[in-house]
């Protein structure tokens, strides 16, 4: 019979230092995740260059301006104040749609995410327009509130639009949580807070942290709240310089400094997600039991309402306010069609690539997990951390020098508003990733079947609710895009924010409302579409 | 089958080498990380057209990272694993023709059953598929149920599944890993005779991994021990249970008593008296004697072993028993009971095994 031979393998000397990249990540996997990441290094080369053009004299000036710690002061108190309103928006209306009896769970839902639509500089002029002597408030109810605007305006504003992010990641996490973790934590003797305290918390832990980070980055480099509402950020800051003083080293020099803060935050991120919340044992996970409302119903139905006639109901009263005030002619209507066919003309193709893009990087991340893929699934988030405008002109600059052929073309445009943006899409993917065994496509590969068919027939299927979430909220925020499409729009293409945003600041507010609704609509319906396909 | 217990053949021989392997593993060796120690240490073994064979360990000892190797999920370090004597050491797992059913089954959910086991027929053309897959759920038994979504099953019925799926891609190899371990106690037994007839009418060669010694030494031809990533002995299941090479197969396979004594010959001096060995040796040596193999008899005096546990089994009994200060154990039909704290001869009936360590 066979005998084994059992002396020790006389194997290679193993490499003392940690292998960067797992040798078998094909081919058709690395490459395009290379590709990413090489493009997000063009913006951080061009800022590069234009910062160190100055001489050192007035290097060292631009960088240890008091103003420069003012700025980042200012920055860090409105991140601040945008995770705690946010969070004290997403979490209840989370909690409610997911854990307990409450009723129309599916259209409050989606009346959840749909304040995402909502451009910034619409619901910054909304509430700029409800407070003050000659506010709307006052001249319909003769109720006279404060004028809105600098911190508290710039944060409730933000808070307002951004909610959603963290308000479907929390959602997510709440329906996907074992209820046998919770019962037998009951089971020992702790009491409910306790429970949600030691048990649910850190479970929810994982996606509070990816909302508040996209929201976190999201504020960073927001302009048109911040600007509107006359709050001194870094980001206000860069558009004064690049728009008013002109001064392009300071302000690469400020786009420098936010995307530190940014990166940051990313790492801490990063740090605080070592900790694995995995299921373990073999057991089939319980989906929760809702609990009873009862009384409490009484307290939830009042914040509901306040929440939703705030993030939606103002925007929209606002824009019919406008409407109503001074009906514009209808051949602005009638224009209407073919300025959203631009916008979605552009927007869709960038949803579709920045989801191309997040595919084979979150492969990369949760397939082949190592420092070195870690690091390209980090520079996904340069491009959405970047400010807007420090990212257009850095295209506008990389086109001309490198690429003239791509200048003014739409091309550009779609481009960098999918680097814009891949941060956004890569969540949902990831995410859906992550809850595709390995196994699957393992069997599959034994079953015969190569890379091209594993994916059509194996993956795709698991994956498809997430790249659907990914290309809404791409498409959602390329739809009220401002900054970028200034920069690199081809001439003649106005889109439907970019007509927004020139006829509010020419004072035309009744013009702008049917293009604001416009976006505000179709956004809504495509959030909708991707609320109604998850059920399935 | 009976067969001679008293086996007497060499254990310590050659290996035989078959002509035409089905399946040859040489040299294999896996490290996942530098500084960790081997996963899987240089093995060595092969497997005949048609044979089941047993890769058995605690877990932790390399027997499913062996097993992926073959599949080709992981890559070997070192080693080659050649298929009908063809090298397939680097081909993608696709291409080797060699199906796994998992432990977790992997069906995919979105699928029916029939779309699960018509995905792996491409070999097959598309419009013959359906019937094709129907043909291999009646084997094993769920021909109606084709059209039903995976979570609508019962574990027992996926693990049908996931087997119906995996021959129906006709792989040269059929791997297993740890396939029984989801299911309940009684529905283990009776599935794994299932199984194993269904493969033996089938002819496929199969390799099992699994930590359950009564299912390796029941389901297999052949059984590997594996520990700490080394293949420590391979043989068929009658042989490497009367016969294991190291302490460590002899005591993972079931009950055993080590003995240590100076052998003369046939003859070794232990605890016990004189016992005959399995092979001729001078010196001392290492001893493997099965409970089994031990009988209990009325003691003429104080002298003999005294019962400290009993543990009653219905078919047999189980004793613990010591004797000047050591620990023994003993299996005997349960016709005959000690009482605790008896006192009883304790006889050798069988040749004990010379171990290597």
């Amino acid at each position: 019979m066979t005998r084994i031979n059992s002396t020790s393998a006389h194997s290679q000397p193993a490499s003392r230092l940690p292998r960067l990249l797992p040798r078998n990540v094909p081919l058709h996997i690395l490459l395009p995740s290379l590709v990413v990441a090489a493009a997000m290094l063009v913006p951080l080369v061009y800022l590069g260059l234009r910062a160190f053009e100055a001489d050192s004299a007035t290097l060292v000036d631009l960088v240890f301006r008091p103003r420069n710690l003012q700025l980042l002061i200012n920055t860090l108190a409105l991140a601040a104040g945008v995770v705690v309103l946010t969070t004290v928006m997403a979490f209840p209306l989370a909690w409610l749609v997911t854990r307990t009896d409450i009723r129309f769970k599916r259209a409050l839902t989606i009346m959840g995410v749909i304040p995402l639509a909502v451009p910034g500089y619409v619901m910054a002029y909304a509430l700029i327009g409800l407070g003050g002597n000659y506010g709307v408030l006052a001249q319909l109810t003769g109720i006279q509130l404060p004028r809105i605007q600098g911190y508290a305006g710039a944060t409730l504003a933000l808070s307002l639009y951004t909610f959603p992010y963290l308000f479907l990641n929390l959602r997510t996490a709440l329906s996907g949580l074992d209820s046998n973790l919770e019962e037998s934590a009951r089971s020992l003797g702790y009491s409910q807070a306790e429970i949600l305290r030691k048990v649910t918390l850190p479970h929810l832990m994982p996606s509070l942290m990816a909302g508040w980070l996209v929201i976190t980055l999201y504020v960073l480099g927001d302009f048109g709240a911040v600007a509107l509402m006359r709050y001194e950020a870094f980001s206000y800051a860069i558009y004064t310089q690049y728009s008013g003083a002109f001064d392009r080293i300071y302000a690469a020099w400020l786009a420098i400094m936010l995307l530190a803060v940014a990166a940051s935050f990313v790492m801490l991120d990063s740090l605080v997600l070592k900790r694995k919340l995995a299921r373990v044992g073999t057991g089939v996970a319980r989906p929760l039991r809702a609990t009873p409302l009862g009384r409490a119903r009484w307290l939830a139905w009042p914040y509901l309402i306040v929440l939703f006639s705030i993030s939606i109901g103002l925007p929209v009263m606002i824009l019919s306010y406008w409407l109503l005030l001074a009906p514009p002619d209808m051949s602005f209507f009638a224009r209407v069609p073919g300025t959203f066919l631009r916008s979605a003309g552009a927007a869709l193709p960038a949803a579709l690539l920045a989801a191309a893009f997040a595919l084979p990087l979150a492969f990369l991340t949760v397939r082949y997990r190592s420092p070195f893929s870690t690091l390209i699934e980090r520079s996904a988030y340069i491009g959405y951390a970047l400010p807007p405008l420090a990212l257009g002109l850095a295209m506008v600059f990389f086109s001309l020098r490198t690429a003239p052929f791509l200048y003014q073309t739409l091309a550009l445009l779609i481009i960098t508003w999918a680097m814009a943006s891949l941060a956004l899409a890569m969540g949902p993917i990831r995410n859906s990733l992550l809850q595709t065994r390995p196994s699957m496509e393992q069997a599959s590969h034994s079953l015969g079947h190569g890379p091209v068919s594993t994916f059509i027939y194996v993956i795709f299927p698991r994956l498809r609710r997430g790249i659907l979430a990914g290309v809404v909220l791409v498409f959602v925020l390329c739809m009220k895009e401002l900054p970028i499409t200034f920069l690199l729009a081809p001439t003649g293409y106005t889109t439907l924010a970019v007509t927004v945003f020139t006829r509010t600041s020419e004072g035309m507010l009744a013009e702008a409302a049917p293009f604001a609704a416009a976006i505000v609509v179709f956004s809504s319906l495509s959030v909708g579409l991707l609320l109604t396909k998850e059920g399935k | 089958m009976m067969t001679n217990l008293n086996i007497s053949a060499d254990p310590q021989g050659s290996p035989v080498r078959l002509i035409d392997p089905l399946l040859s593993v040489e040299g294999l060796s896996k490290r996942y990380r530098s500084g960790d120690p081997l996963a899987v240490d240089n093995v060595n073994f092969s497997l005949g057209n048609g044979e089941i064979l047993a890769l058995l360990g605690p877990s932790g000892c390399g027997k499913t990272t062996t097993l992926r190797m073959i599949a080709g999920f992981e890559t070997p370090d070192s080693g080659e694993i050649h298929l009908h004597g063809k090298q397939v050491t680097q081909l993608p797992p696709q291409q080797r023709r060699i199906g796994i059913v998992f432990q977790d089954y992997a069906l995919f959910p979105h699928m029916s059953l029939g779309d699960n086991v018509a995905f792996a027929m491409r070999h097959i053309a598309k419009a013959k598929r359906p019937a094709k897959a129907r043909e291999w759920l009646d084997l094993v038994g769920l021909a109606d149920l084709s059209a039903r979504m995976p979570d609508e099953l019962s574990g027992g019925q996926q693990q049908r599944v996931a087997l119906a799926r995996t021959l129906a891609a006709e792989p040269e190899l059929v791997l297993l890993d740890e396939p029984f371990s989801n299911l309940d106690a009684a529905l283990r037994e009776s599935t794994r005779k299932e199984v194993r007839r269904l493969f033996k009418a089938a002819g496929t060669s199969v390799i099992l991994v699994t930590h359950d010694q009564a299912e390796a030494l029941s389901f297999a031809d052949q059984v590997g021990v594996m520990h700490s990533g080394r293949l420590l002995q391979m043989d068929r299941p009658e042989h490497i249970y009367q016969t294991p090479a190291t302490s460590f197969v002899a005591e993972f396979l079931g009950h055993t008593n080590l003995l240590e004594g100076e052998a003369d010959g046939e003859i070794a001096q232990t605890a016990l008296g004189p016992v005959a060995i399995n092979h001729h040796q001078q010196g001392p040596v290492r001893l493997s004697l099965r409970p089994e193999h031990l009988s209990l008899s009325a003691a003429p005096d104080d002298h003999g072993a005294t019962i400290v546990e009993r543990e009653f089994r219905g078919h047999d009994c189980y004793y613990l028993l010591e004797h000047h200060g050591q620990r023994f154990c003993a299996i005997t039909p349960s016709h005959t009971l000690w009482k605790i704290g008896e006192q009883v001869r304790l006889e050798p009936q069988r040749t004990a095994t010379v171990l290597r360590d």
